[in-house]
């Protein structure tokens, strides 16, 4: 039952340490968005850890927009998509493996460089737990929905843009819980209701999502 | 036993055949003939469950194929006009993923041995982005040897860009898969010469 689920995991994490440019490459837009942000506003201290955790949140969701439509990019163009969806097994499962890879080769290098950018940003120890936290809760939902708009906008002209516009107004819920898990820790009322919130729409994309996706690349695949 | 009634296929907004009756009985090997654009490639991803025909109804051993998907897929091996290979895979580690995603239980070894005996054993360790258009395509059709359990072998233009000899040992292969009581169904455009000459179904005959 569980092949094909294995078999995709494991090649779309050999498939990322074979092309660690691209992993890069997010990682490397991540930072660089960040630090242009003191350019912008201006490097007043008390205004710059004001609003490092709403910068960091768009910055990550930002990236992960930049990385979505290599999903399912490659395997359309060469054929795999189609051999995939000839397999037995239900097409939640491997689309399943595929979300998960990506999010552990594009979104959790991010959770993990979170912390160094909110240094820069003189965030205090307590602030960038949960910061880093609320991203390791929200991300499962935007590499999700995400796949889903990527499932979507597959083999379109101008698929790019058109995804951007599709799931932006998607991850709309997650940046305002997730950045305001710590404006909520900073106010005193504690971040454990944003967390909570995030943890849940994270498992509801999660068991939603690939049907969601898998019904799309159905469609694609056409 | 493969079943097709009255099938109409759609492309785009053209109705590109209509009509379309065919039963093929195991040990049968079918060649679907007719010019480029009659729907040929249509036909094949429709039998595979890729695509919905407009109307009319597939059926594989007196079942529909969508509501006994998962059986039908079981005994489908489908090989396609692109190879399904991955640029930055070796062709050993593309084969053992098809095989691997198709559920098919195979063992490293007999990847290697399958890919050695279509003549890819000094490759096995380059990425795919380094071979030719007939080697690609000879990393795709390795996977005949591993589908000995598929009885329905769905094949498009399998003899594109492969080489004399290449062509005759595919030519043995599919002879060898009908005569072990499986069903071949293929396109291709080349005059290959099979033990016996098998059916021809010309889809001109049902195009709009």
């Amino acid at each position: 039952m569980l092949g094909p689920f294995i078999a995709v995991l494991r090649r779309d994490l050999l498939l990322a340490w074979r092309g660690r440019a691209d992993v890069l490459v997010t990682i490397g837009f991540f930072v660089v968005v960040a630090c242009l942000f003191p350019f912008g506003v201006g490097a007043e201290p008390n205004q710059l850890r004001e609003i490092a955790p709403g910068i960091l949140w768009v910055d990550a969701l930002l990236a992960t927009l930049l990385s979505l439509h290599r999903l399912f990019a490659q395997d359309h163009a060469d054929g795999s998509l189609e051999q995939l969806l000839l397999s037995p097994e239900p097409t939640v499962l491997w689309v399943s493996a595929k979300v998960l890879a990506y999010w552990l080769t594009t979104s959790l290098p991010l959770v993990i460089a979170a912390p160094g950018l909110g240094l820069l940003f003189d965030m205090e120890q307590g602030s960038l737990k949960v910061l880093c936290l609320s991203l390791l809760l929200g991300t499962p939902m935007l590499s999700l929905l995400g796949a889903v708009g990527a499932a979507l906008t597959l083999g379109l002209r101008g698929g790019g843009m058109l995804l951007a516009l599709l799931v932006l107004p998607l991850f709309v819920p997650v940046l305002i819980f997730g950045a305001g898990a710590v404006d909520a820790y900073l106010g005193g009322s504690g971040s454990d209701a944003h967390l909570l919130l995030l943890a849940g729409g994270s498992l509801a994309a999660l068991v939603l999502a690939p049907w969601a996706c898998a019904a799309a690349l159905r469609i694609a695949a056409e | 036993m493969l079943e097709i009634r009255d099938l109409s296929c759609l492309r785009g907004d053209r109705l590109l055949f209509a009509d379309l009756d065919l039963s093929v009985l195991p040990g049968e090997r079918v060649r679907l003939l007719g010019p480029n654009g009659v729907g040929k490639t249509t036909l094949l991803r429709c039998l595979c469950g890729l695509i919905d025909p407009e109307e009319g109804e597939i059926h594989w051993n007196g079942h529909s194929i969508r509501s006994e998907r998962e059986d039908f897929h079981r005994q489908l091996l489908y090989i396609g006009h692109s190879t399904a290979l991955n640029d930055l895979l070796t062709p050993l580690e593309n084969l053992r993923f098809t095989c691997r995603a198709g559920t098919d239980q195979v063992e490293e070894q007999a990847c290697v041995e399958a890919l050695e005996r279509i003549g890819l054993g000094a490759q096995i360790d380059l990425p795919c982005r380094a071979l030719s258009q007939g080697q690609r395509r000879r990393v795709g059709l390795a996977r005949l040897f591993l589908g000995g359990e598929r009885r329905l072998w769905i094949l498009d233009e399998p003899f594109n860009a492969l080489d004399v000899a290449a062509v005759a040992d595919l030519a043995s292969s599919l002879d060898a898969h009908c005569a072990a009581g499986g069903i071949v169904v293929l396109t291709t455009h080349q005059d290959v010469s099979f033990s016996h000459p098998g059916r021809v179904v010309d889809l001109a005959g049902h195009a709009c």
